[in-house]
């Protein structure tokens, strides 16, 4: 469903996406990794469209989407979250996924009619905060949730433009062992419905959810595969993996 | 809407209680403060809603105040060709100088806006033919018909409120729909705005034209107030002013552009005035300056902000 040719960017002399070529198929869990400095968030921002490639093409469900700005490939339905929290810190959870079903339900140009009484926008954010584990807390603050709930709300936000495939950078970050199952949990609910790139460095998380998984090092693509296949190239386990990769075997 | 009715019902009784007390003064005072609780109300839009630092907003306040006083000069005085047609060029102002500005973040954000601003000012100052820095006086307020008589300053005030009422109304219906939460997303954090599929540039463009617009509908009520206008409407000191009003009135507060327009303009009266201060009053920026400093260390969220925390408390 999305299709990556060729994509490159360089920042000055840094080739931070060297040629790369990737394809995430319809309902899969997609794995990228690669050591700190790779280019995972590189490529997940030229796909999102915060940032242009040099080179190369990016085809999602048959459109080339490859300059296309943020919103256009939002309701082509891609979207994304971010690896530091990026929430709307002062509004309440149930506004803040509000918002984001806004986006895709309708005309955002109202002037008139008060969204407080569009009722059907408040329970598609209340189901969504139901599922994202924040059912209890729509009527919170954002801003002060604990860190593993803000965590959960950054993927809701991108869960609830109803995306067909969603773009998940690190959404393991900073959490601790209970928050991250709960957040494996949530992935694994999603999958049926939508397609994951999910670029992560919990190596638990990835080797439990990814179908594929394509292996990223200075820019370059060294290899896509199953985990197990993955976990069997020699490659990675130099470049990459190292003695933990090795210490499972 | 219990403040909005006890707001109105305040304005409605002003002058009525001015007249009976035989302060005449007072209605036009009463006029202008409406005429800058609206200006400021639209300056809040953009600044305290969307978060756009807007230092050029006397640029779309004395555009229209200049329509209305060029058409009347050149002999049309109606207000019902005037002041639509001061709304539309203050409304292309804020396209163009939005279009351009918004492309721009923070400092230079309110360094271009404010540049724009200047530049219309020095276009108005050179203009020699419609009375260049000297100003250029109107040969009176415009007329509406339906037997209104916009020259009994009466009748001019409840003109103005009502057509401040209606700004307001829209305003808060505007803050209050999509868009309006569209708005305030933006401002929170634009770069999560733009991930969840909102064009941002475009509704940042959208709020920019709309309050350039109020603004100036603001300035053709202005130009009528005195019937003079001069390119001082449009200096900086003027955007400053607004920029002031909104800040004492409460940033993204509702009300807080007409009550920190009501309360600059107040102490101003009170403090220039040699009743309070004798000779002294001549250097009545001076306390002005204090008492702005004291409100913005000690009630930051401003009037509105401080007695709304006061109620919740």
């Amino acid at each position: 469903m999305l299709e990556i040719r060729g994509l490159s960017k360089r920042f000055g002399g840094v080739v931070a996406t060297d040629d790369v070529t990737l394809e995430v198929a319809r309902d899969e869990v997609h794995a990228l990794i690669g050591p700190n400095g790779a280019g995972k968030t590189t490529i997940v921002a030229q796909l999102s469209g915060s940032l242009s490639p040099d080179a190369g093409e990016i085809i999602f469900l048959g459109a080339n989407l490859t300059h296309a700005p943020q919103h256009v490939r939002v309701r082509a339905g891609l979207a994304r979250s971010y690896q530091i929290t990026s929430i709307f810190k002062r509004f309440t959870v149930l506004d803040n996924l509000a918002l984001a079903v806004q986006a895709r339900t309708g005309s955002s140009l109202s002037f008139w009619r008060p969204v407080a009484t569009e009722q059907a926008l408040f329970d598609a954010a209340r189901a969504i905060a139901a599922d994202i584990g924040l059912g209890e807390r729509v009527d919170v603050i954002a801003g002060t949730l604990a860190h593993g709930e803000q965590r959960a709300l950054e993927v809701g936000l991108a869960l609830a433009t109803r995306p067909k495939l969603v773009l998940l950078d690190e959404p393991m970050a900073g959490m601790g062992p209970e928050e991250s199952q709960r957040m494996i949990e949530l992935i694994g609910r999603t999958r049926s419905r939508v397609a994951v790139l999910l670029v992560e460095h919990d190596m638990d998380a990835v080797f439990r959810l990814a179908d594929r998984i394509s292996v990223l090092v200075n820019g370059r693509l060294i290899t896509t595969g199953t985990p197990a296949e993955v976990r069997a190239n020699a490659e990675v386990r130099r470049a990459y993996l190292g003695d933990e990769g090795a210490a499972r075997d | 809407m219990k403040t909005a009715i006890s707001l109105l019902a305040f304005a409605i009784a002003f002058p009525l209680a001015m007249q009976a007390l035989d302060q005449p003064f007072y209605i036009g005072f009463g006029a202008r403060v409406l005429i800058y609780a609206m200006a400021a109300a639209s300056l809040n839009l953009v600044l305290g809603y969307g978060g756009m630092v807007s230092f050029g907003h006397a640029a779309f306040f004395g555009a229209g105040a200049y329509i209305v006083g060029i058409l009347a000069v050149e002999g049309t005085r109606s207000a019902w060709i005037a002041w639509p047609l001061a709304v539309a060029v203050a409304a292309l102002a804020a396209l163009v100088i939005g279009a351009m500005s918004l492309r721009t973040r923070g400092v230079y954000f309110i360094m271009i806006t404010l540049a724009f601003a200047q530049m219309l000012y020095y276009i108005f100052v050179s203009l020699k033919a419609y009375g260049g820095d000297d100003g250029l006086s109107l040969p009176g307020r415009s007329t509406v018909g339906l037997g209104l008589e916009l020259r009994n300053d009466l009748t001019w005030y409840y003109v103005v409120l009502a057509l401040l009422a209606a700004t307001l109304y829209l305003l808060h219906r505007l803050v209050h729909s999509r868009f309006g939460r569209v708005i305030e997303a933006i401002r929170e954090n634009e770069t999560r705005a733009a991930a969840i599929g909102y064009p941002v540039y475009g509704y940042k463009l959208a709020c920019f034209v709309i309050s350039g617009a109020i603004a100036g509908l603001a300035g053709a009520l202005i130009a009528n107030q005195s019937s003079y206008v001069s390119p001082s409407l449009l200096h900086w000191i003027q955007s400053g002013t607004l920029m002031i009003m909104v800040i004492l009135g409460g940033v993204g507060r509702f009300w807080g552009g007409p009550i920190g327009a009501a309360a600059l303009l107040a102490l101003e009266e009170t403090l220039s005035g040699s009743a309070l201060l004798g000779d002294y009053a001549l250097h009545w920026q001076l306390p002005v300056g204090a008492i702005l400093l004291a409100i913005v260390l000690f009630a930051p969220q401003g009037i509105v902000g401080f007695f709304a925390r006061r109620r919740h408390a």
